[in-house]
């Protein structure tokens, strides 16, 4: 018997054309924008000036406060402008624009490909290291990682999770980054291990990537203290709650963090950052993205520099199709739907996602026929059908009793239900009026 | 790129199943079911369920168009499943103006005042079936023999249902197993030779259809295997304690409506409750009350009854029992 998370879960088509074409390297852009506020918390405070020349991977703004995160130079060139920008959310953010000028890299970084196993450093230098690098989390949800391995006063971390899952249909990022740099990772995880002074770390990865498995579990076995787990192929498995209770058994408390049944958790993304910043000096300032789609000529997996125009990078993979009608950032799931391709890459962007015009219509919404689908998806244990209504009804408070605040956002109630009815749209406005409301009242 | 882009909230895909798909699911897992009432009841099964379906359909489409001025929505099927669960729920040799105005009853009381598809607290064609029995309660009553007056329709020659005729025996004096005797075996109870309401009469058919309805994911085991064996425990410690005066379990859950109230109507979607918990208590609660009846009641059939009676409980179900919410109690594993 495969683990998996019990309650709810789906499991929509795969769709992951990409898995097994690799990852090549994005030509340069002409010029980038990088985002200052790529990360949840405060906006980092930019500290370099229109005109100057920075090189590739320069500290250009810095955290601001404990949960905040730097952002680096992603290019080599000189600053432009410092304007706002369209990020994936459709806001305007104040970013940092950067014309490019050759690839000078700063000297710190080292560019070999030896791996470096050997681990020099403390467990606080190595998190320092992290907290310079300006790593955060490269699964989507993009915490800081030093604060996540900052462990609160009170509460022990026992053990490590490593979250190769991927459960979004049609991304293959975290696959290809896998079956690529595969030792890199365990070297990650090593670091993780003795940056959370833990003794054991669990891998897990869905069913549906058997070459990861293999290939993760073969490395694993010449170190200590990691396991791998091959997990069912069930969406939203890489959902941080579902994922520690597939793997341990245990259920995060609504409203608890990780933490509190002592297991902290990141992606596989996340640890290769670390590894490079790390054993490499290199801080985050690319990532790989997965470019696909239905319609797409060669969907592909690039390493993309963080800033460069989503545009750019679906021209790599053979330029829009004629009828597309929708971009998405992110898996299907979960992305988000741009308004204009020529947003920047950012730190959380995982995938960008090409429907064509017949699929990115939504169908017309009919009566609720109480079938309960819903209910039996929710991997939360909630019930989308009634928590839709109240929402519209701006039943706060009968909302907040149904626990609308431990919604994931996974979308499994609207993916499922045969009505079509638009549940977590309702679902994530109440919440975040409850949430507002919920702040005022623990400030008074 | 020439068209401007969709930018709605995620999730940005939807999986196959829509109301339409999942109401032509219940109309084609009722065909086994069909085939064999044809070969039962013949003509009168053919008619009621043409005129029954009929009904359904044109009166939802008179009540949207003239008195809600609403779009119209019979293309969903739900109302061609109330009709033919309606159908199945009546005796072939009923007049066709009867079956006409409980079809009226069932989309027009039992539907449409509440608002139409997901609104109504009751089962619409369980309300069609108990208007009629109530007001036409000999015609109701009055059942075609199987197989042998299926070239009749009204004027079929009728006698009782298996059910019906025990209740007499035991009111008369007579014993269980003699007046078993004198009743279809066990194989025919099961593949469908006994009198009864159209489509109750075939357990084989009907499993068929549950088997099509679970694959299809339209409904799951819960209400159906709950009720069933709520019934089958309850019969069964009747019958132990005394098998003179009670039937055994298998005799109960192979006749009457057992089997068509368990697979098809308990299990509507819009009358049932949200929860596994609550379907549980739901089908527990249709199978105590149906055996009650049909023991120490006057009806020697009480699913329909029982059915509505605990739709009315729905709503408190549903409020009362939860899913269990995911960390709600903390486990260290």
């Amino acid at each position: 018997m495969l683990k998996t998370f019990k309650k709810g879960g789906i499991h929509p088509p795969e769709n992951k054309f990409s898995a097994h074409n690799g990852i090549r390297k994005l030509p340069l852009p002409g010029s980038v924008a990088i985002l200052l506020s790529q990360h949840l918390g405060a906006p980092a405070k930019v500290i370099v000036n229109k005109g100057d020349e920075v090189k590739t991977g320069q500290l250009i703004a810095t955290g601001e406060g404990f949960v905040s995160s730097n952002v680096h130079a992603s290019v080599s060139g000189k600053i432009a402008k410092i304007d706002d920008v369209t990020d994936i959310s459709g806001y305007r953010k104040q970013a940092v624009f950067i014309d490019v000028a050759g690839d000078e890299w700063i000297e710190t970084i080292k560019r070999d490909n030896t791996l470096e196993k050997d681990i020099q450093l403390t467990g606080e230098e190595i998190i320092k290291k992290i907290n310079e690098a300006g790593i955060v989390g490269l699964g989507g949800a993009t915490f800081p990682t030093h604060v996540k391995l900052t462990v609160p006063r009170g509460k022990k971390a026992e053990c490590l999770i490593i979250n190769g899952v991927e459960c979004e249909p049609y991304l293959t990022s975290d696959h290809s980054l896998m079956l690529e740099k595969g030792e890199e990772i365990i070297v990650g995880i090593q670091l993780l291990k003795k940056a959370l002074n833990v003794p054991l770390a669990h891998i897990g990865i869905e069913n549906n990537k058997p070459d990861a498995i293999v290939l993760m579990e073969k490395l694993a076995a010449e170190y200590k203290g990691i396991k791998v787990h091959a997990l069912k192929v069930k969406y939203p498995q890489g959902g941080e709650k579902q994922l520690i209770k597939a793997i341990t058994g245990r259920e995060v408390p609504s409203g608890g963090l990780p933490v509190d049944v002592g297991v902290v958790a990141f992606n596989v993304g996340t640890v290769f950052a670390v590894y490079e910043a790390v054993q490499k000096n290199k801080p985050l300032f690319e990532r790989v993205v997965t470019i696909t789609g239905k319609t797409l000529s060669q969907p592909a997996n690039f390493r993309v520099r963080i800033g460069t125009p989503i545009s750019a990078v679906i021209n790599a993979a053979g330029g829009i199709p004629g009828d597309t009608g929708k971009i998405v950032s992110g898996g299907p799931m979960m992305g988000k739907a741009l308004s204009d391709p020529e947003v920047p890459v950012m730190k959380g962007t995982s995938g960008v996602l090409l429907f064509a015009s017949g699929e990115s219509a939504r169908r017309n919404m009919l009566p609720c026929i109480r079938c309960a689908k819903c209910v039996s998806v929710c991997p939360m244990g909630l019930e989308p059908y009634l928590l839709m209504p109240l929402a519209q009804k701006n039943s706060f408070d009968r909302l907040e009793a149904e626990h609308v605040m431990d919604c994931i956002e996974c979308g499994s109630c609207s993916y499922t239900c045969p009505a079509d009815r638009p549940l977590l749209d309702f679902i994530r406005l109440g919440k975040s009026k409850v949430g507002r409301i919920i702040r005022t009242r623990k400030k008074q | 790129m020439s068209n401007l882009l969709t930018v709605s909230p995620s999730p940005h895909i939807a999986s196959e199943q829509s109301v339409s798909k999942m109401m032509y699911g219940v109309i084609i897992s009722l065909v086994p079911a069909f085939l064999i009432t044809l070969y039962v009841f013949g003509l009168g099964a053919l008619v009621v369920t043409v005129i029954s379906i009929l009904s359904c359909v044109l009166a939802e489409m008179v009540i949207q168009q003239f008195i809600l001025k609403t779009r119209i929505s019979i293309g969903d099927g739900s109302a061609m499943v109330t009709g033919l669960l309606l159908a199945f729920n009546l005796p072939s040799n009923l007049p066709w103006w009867m079956v006409a105005l409980g079809a009226l009853f069932a989309i027009g009381i039992g539907k449409m005042t509440y608002g139409g598809l997901g609104n109504n607290p009751f089962n619409p064609a369980l309300v069609g079936r108990v208007f009629l029995l109530i007001s036409f309660p000999v015609q109701m009553t009055s059942w075609p023999l199987p197989v042998a007056s299926r070239l009749q329709y009204v004027d079929a020659a009728t006698g009782a249902t298996p059910l019906g005729f025990l209740k007499e025996a035991v009111r008369g004096g007579v014993t269980v197993p003699e007046a078993m005797n004198q009743l279809p075996d066990h194989m025919q109870l099961f593949m469908g030779q006994m009198g009864g309401s159209l489509g109750e009469v075939s357990a084989v058919a009907l499993i068929i259809g549950f088997f099509w309805l679970l694959y299809k994911r339209i409904i799951t085991w819960h209400i159906p295997v709950s009720m069933i064996a709520t019934i089958f425990i309850f019969t069964g410690i009747l019958w132990l304690a005394d098998p003179s005066k009670n039937a055994s379990p298998v005799f109960h859950i192979l006749t009457g409506g057992i089997m068509l109230g368990a697979i098809y109507m308990a299990t509507d979607l819009v009358t049932s409750p949200m929860t596994k918990t609550g379907m549980f208590i739901y089908a527990v609660g249709i199978g105590l009350i149906t055996v009650i009846i049909r023991v120490y009641g006057a009806y020697p059939e009480g699913v329909s009854f029982a059915i509505l009676i605990m739709n009315a409980f729905v709503p408190l179900i549903n409020k009362y029992i939860k899913p269990r919410r995911f960390g709600e109690e903390v486990k260290h594993g």
